[in-house]
């Protein structure tokens, strides 16, 4: 499929019928194309590696809230359907570079849930993956089996950037220390961390950050935002491309503002109720189990240089 | 009213505030705390109650505001699907992940407010007031 969505940085250039297509993808994960580090368009996982491999960019995948351990409704195998996640990327005609896991590995931060993340992931074709946690990973311990298992090379709590192909990647962590009656907080260990990162880039380095928690509010009343966020975007808007990815809500939710583009990605475990929906943010487990996999999902994103533009790919696992 | 099992495997006693101690054990009777009588000329509005309960419920502390004699054990019960924590604002106490019908018990042994708060779910607040 060819459908593409383009917009510029001046309008976010989604008309209703793009959108309606990309939503169609939605659950399963999302493709992201970079393409000179501003969100494109919407394409199916095989288009965006195909773009990606017919430009020699490459593209990434980002998987999120894969909750293993959870064994209620709407899914008692959420294994399973992280394994099928696994297998949707493997199937990708183009493998990503990398993959990045934007929080909640686990249900309840047991060692033999990590260790079924880590066995699962040990099956993907794809040379690394990039690790940020969620608040479910931290329990307990303030995230130290986290760090001890998947925080290898990170700093403070987790943090980390990279860069991959001309693009800067940023890991940050939102989901430790948290306050009675907050929401996500960076802190400012972090936020002074994140200066220092960025503080010798080019304007023009298109910047990729992925956290957990989203960096903007969604929906403060079930704790859907970080309230440090707007310190961190400040520090950032210099660049003239910026995307964040987040994970938490289990559903994808979609944001231009400016030259940044906020998305949040599909679980690969349980959908969650949009923002106000339901009494509580908790799983949906009334969804029939034949529907389950159309609200989950993976997301596939391809960077393509010589135009400066990302590509964002929501795939369900129906 | 007869002794009361606690199905928990972890009992965290609060000792002068300060001192805390875990205490492993599978089943354990709870040991009534003679102090955990209500005072007889208690007249407040707001019922003093020996021992309370609190359910995890929606994501909500139900009742989210108790009164409660020192001494008092409060046991808190997580009713839904998704898990929580018991977790004072300055750590004073706190629970470990608490999975769907996972209880924690802590005992106040000292008056004051003790506001509390889900670490998963900073936003779910509740409050043990120790008179």
């Amino acid at each position: 499929m060819t459908d593409k969505l383009i917009h510029t940085p001046s309008t976010d250039g989604i008309d209703r019928r793009g959108f309606l297509k990309c939503m169609a993808w939605v659950g399963t994960g999302l493709i992201w194309t970079m393409s000179g580090g501003v969100l494109a368009g919407c394409i199916q996982p095989q288009a965006a590696g195909q773009a990606a491999a017919a430009t020699g960019d490459f593209s990434f995948v980002q998987i999120s809230d894969s909750h293993i351990g959870f064994d209620k409704d709407p899914n008692k195998d959420v294994t399973s359907t992280f394994q099928q996640a696994v297998d949707k990327i493997n199937a990708l005609s183009t493998p990503p570079a990398f993959l990045l896991h934007t929080g909640d590995l686990t249900h309840l931060a047991k060692p033999e849930q990590f260790d079924t993340v880590g066995q699962v992931l040990k099956g993907a074709k794809a040379s690394q993956v990039f690790y940020v946690p969620g608040e479910h990973d931290v329990i307990g311990d303030n995230g130290k089996s986290y760090l001890d298992r998947y925080g290898k090379g990170t700093q403070g709590a987790g943090w980390q950037s990279f860069d991959y192909k001309g693009v800067h990647f940023i890991g940050l962590v939102n989901v430790v220390n948290l306050k009675a009656g907050g929401l996500g907080v960076l802190g400012q260990e972090q936020l002074d961390w994140l200066k220092q990162d960025t503080a010798n880039l080019a304007t023009s380095t298109p910047i990729v950050v992925f956290a957990h928690i989203p960096l903007w509010t969604v929906y403060p009343q079930w704790g859907w935002g970080t309230q440090d966020s707007e310190q961190a975007l400040t520090l950032l808007k210099r660049f003239g491309s910026l995307t964040v990815l987040n994970g938490h809500i289990h559903q994808i939710l979609q944001k231009v503002e400016g030259n940044v583009t906020f998305h949040t990605a599909r679980s690969t475990a349980f959908p969650q109720p949009e923002p106000g929906k339901a009494p509580a943010p908790g799983p949906m487990k009334d969804v029939p189990a034949d529907k389950v996999r159309s609200m989950l999902g993976i997301t596939n994103v391809a960077y393509v240089e010589h135009n400066s533009m990302l590509a964002v790919t929501d795939a369900t696992l129906a | 009213m007869s002794l009361v099992r606690l199905h928990v495997r972890h009992i965290l006693l609060g000792m002068s505030g300060l001192i805390t101690l875990w205490l492993f054990v599978a089943c354990v009777p709870l040991i009534r705390d003679s102090r955990a009588e209500p005072p007889r000329n208690a007249t407040a509005p707001t019922p003093v109650l020996s021992n309370a309960q609190v359910s995890i419920n929606n994501f909500t502390f139900t009742p989210d505001v108790i009164t409660v004699t020192v001494g008092t054990t409060v046991t808190w019960r997580n009713q839904d699907d998704t898990p929580h924590t018991v977790t004072e604002a300055n750590h004073l106490f706190g629970s470990k992940g608490l999975d769907t019908d996972d209880q924690f018990a802590f005992r106040f042994t000292d008056t004051g407010v003790y506001t509390y708060f889900c670490s998963i779910h900073p936003m779910m607040v509740g409050h043990v007031v120790v008179k």
